[in-house]
């Protein structure tokens, strides 16, 4: 089975939960391991790809995410333009965020708590922009149906979540079988060899960052969509930015898989220490921590390395 | 093809490079030479963009290419290999060379059929699948060559690839080298295997302390005695002829 079909047939079947999962507890826990899944694979377009740990990815969250509610309770504008516009804006901070960055040469833990840094700018920005709500945040108006992106059925939204996360998902086999994820790879491994034979690795990087903050901006518009209501802690807080490397990094970075699986388990492993211990405040946070350190630990190539032999195979040229 | 201008470096208070001027005509292979410090690395970085020079200037096919990003002087055709090996780990030999040949394919499949090809003219069509990292010294010394020369450069610069190599070993890369120069590459390479050197140049410059101290053929510069002093110090080639003169 090719990598393509193995995918589209995961997703078909992620298609039918669903019609399955009938308990609107259960769906919503899907629901958030699909969004999980698809912050993580946005992630790891960056990250495990092009090599650029980004500890501030709430920032293109939160981009997409207010522009999609700022569009509508302020200028009215139909959600499903603000979900087009999200997802560019957040491609575009993203590209802004590399340029300056990138341009510097800032590398490594540099370009980390540099992007951490732009996120927590945004925060501070979107807390005292009256326009945006300020630190009330904003509430965008009830009105279900699929015109207004909204949707009384929580079957509806885990769909639209799906679709976003399949586009975000064959993005990433896109990648495997292209010129471009090709180069994001050798800039990741080597970036002084890989520019000895002609990668641009700054444009590299750059589409890399305008990807990731595509899907990090949709991710971002249905977010808003499914709350209705955003403020700067949300949007910019740490909490985005977390979720979505862990998943990455437990998942397997520079994987196409990892970051489902990654989703799956840690949502796995959060419901079954809510189950054990009853809710106690922080307990989701240690059992991610501890995660976190065993991965990097025993298996520093995530989940996805426990399914693949090594070398890591090749798909066979078509030609 | 190539002409270097009083090109220079300077680190700090040590000039690596110190006004070197030469010519590189196309279609030939030439060598660099010159002790372990002579800046013959710095030089290969100096032309490929890797290090602003100091002074003088850089001509690659008629354009000046001083100061020029590392990614366009190996778009214009330049293309320099490391004498550290940076072999991107993690990576199959087919996916490191397939990097090299994107350079002017775009498609995927063609590009990694290119690197076969390519792994070929190497010898390393047998360890295409393998893990880059698990290659021998010998072995990433042929990738390094193999992914320069999947870009299809015009000018390709080895820097010591036949460092680390047993003899049998040298054996083998020497008429790799010579085939690519046969398929139309000038090549340019630092070597201080001097038999590889004698069998390979056709012409050589040597360096020492960042300056040009000899020009010619190989054979003549290793009987060069300003060379001589070069690699074994001070009075050295005095004391050769002389011992020559005594037997
Ligand atoms: N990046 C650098 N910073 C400081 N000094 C350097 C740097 N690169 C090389 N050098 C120094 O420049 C001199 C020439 O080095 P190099 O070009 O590597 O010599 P070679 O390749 O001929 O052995 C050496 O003294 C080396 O220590
Ligand atoms: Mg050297």
């Amino acid at each position: 089975m090719t990598r393509l079909s193995l995918l589209l047939v995961v997703f078909a079947a992620l298609a039918l939960v669903p019609l399955v999962v009938t308990s609107e507890f259960w769906l919503n826990v899907c629901v958030l391991t699909l969004f999980s899944a698809l912050i993580g694979q946005a992630w790891n377009i960056l990250g495990g790809y092009a090599g650029q740990f980004s500890f501030g990815h709430a920032l293109f969250f939160g981009v997409g995410a207010y522009t999609v509610a700022a569009l509508q309770v302020r200028l009215g504008v139909n959600p499903w333009i603000g979900l087009v516009l999200g997802g560019a804006l957040g491609a575009a901070v993203a590209v802004a965020v590399g340029w300056l960055t990138f341009r510097y040469g800032l590398r490594g833990s540099y370009f980390a708590l540099v992007t951490l840094a732009f996120a927590e700018v945004f925060r501070i920005l979107a807390n005292s922009i009256p326009w945006l709500g300020a630190g009330e945040g904003m509430m965008i108006k009830l009105a279900a149906g699929p015109g207004m992106l909204q949707f009384k059925n929580l079957a509806n939204y885990y769909w639209l979540l799906l679709a976003m996360t399949l586009a975000c998902f064959l993005a990433v086999w896109w990648l495997d079988r292209s010129r471009l994820g090709a180069r994001m790879l050798a800039v990741r491994d080597n970036e002084d060899a890989a520019a000895a034979i002609g990668v641009d690795a700054f444009a590299v990087k750059l589409q890399a960052m305008a990807l990731s903050g595509l899907f990090m901006g949709l991710a971002g518009v249905f977010y808003a969509q499914r709350y209705l209501y955003l403020d700067p802690g949300l949007a910019f807080g740490p909490t985005e930015s977390v979720e979505a490397l862990l998943v990455a990094i437990v998942g397997g970075i520079g994987s196409l898989f990892g970051p489902l699986l990654g989703a799956i388990v840690l949502h796995a492993l959060s419901e079954a220490a809510q189950a054990a211990l009853g809710g106690l405040p922080g307990a989701n946070m240690v059992i991610y921590g501890t995660v976190l350190v065993l991965m990097v630990l025993f298996l520093p190539r995530g989940l996805a390395s426990l399914f693949r032999q090594r070398p890591q195979p090749v798909e066979p040229p078509d030609a | 093809m190539l002409e270097l201008r009083h090109l220079s470096k300077t680190f700090g208070g040590l000039r690596a490079v110190d006004d070197v001027s030469l010519t590189l005509a196309e279609g030939s292979i030439a060598a660099l030479i010159g002790p372990n410090g002579a800046g013959k690395t710095t030089l290969f970085a100096l032309m490929t963009g890797f290090h602003p020079p100091s002074g003088g200037s850089v001509h690659f096919l008629g354009h000046d290419v001083t100061g020029e990003k590392p990614f366009r002087i190996a778009r214009a055709g330049m293309v320099r290999t490391f004498q550290i090996v940076q072999p991107f780990a993690g990576q199959t030999v087919r996916e490191n060379i397939a990097v090299g040949a994107h350079l002017h394919i775009a498609d995927r499949a063609a590009a990694l059929a290119k690197a076969e090809e390519v792994a070929r003219r190497v010898g390393l069509a047998d360890r295409l699948d393998r893990d880059a990292a698990d290659l021998t010294v010998a072995g990433r010394k042929r990738l390094e060559v193999a992914r320069a020369l999947a870009t299809e450069p015009k000018l390709l610069l080895l820097d010591e690839v036949m460092a680390g190599l047993n003899p049998s070993e040298i054996r083998d890369v020497i008429p790799v080298i010579r085939a690519i120069r046969d398929s139309g590459i000038t090549i340019l390479l630092i070597e201080h295997v001097m038999q590889a050197v004698m069998e390979l140049g056709e012409r050589a410059w040597v360096l020492n302390q960042g300056r040009l101290i000899a020009e010619g053929a190989p054979r003549a510069l290793a009987a060069d005695p300003v060379v001589i002093e070069a690699y074994l110090g001070q009075g050295m080639a005095r004391r050769l002829a002389k011992g020559r003169g005594d037997a």
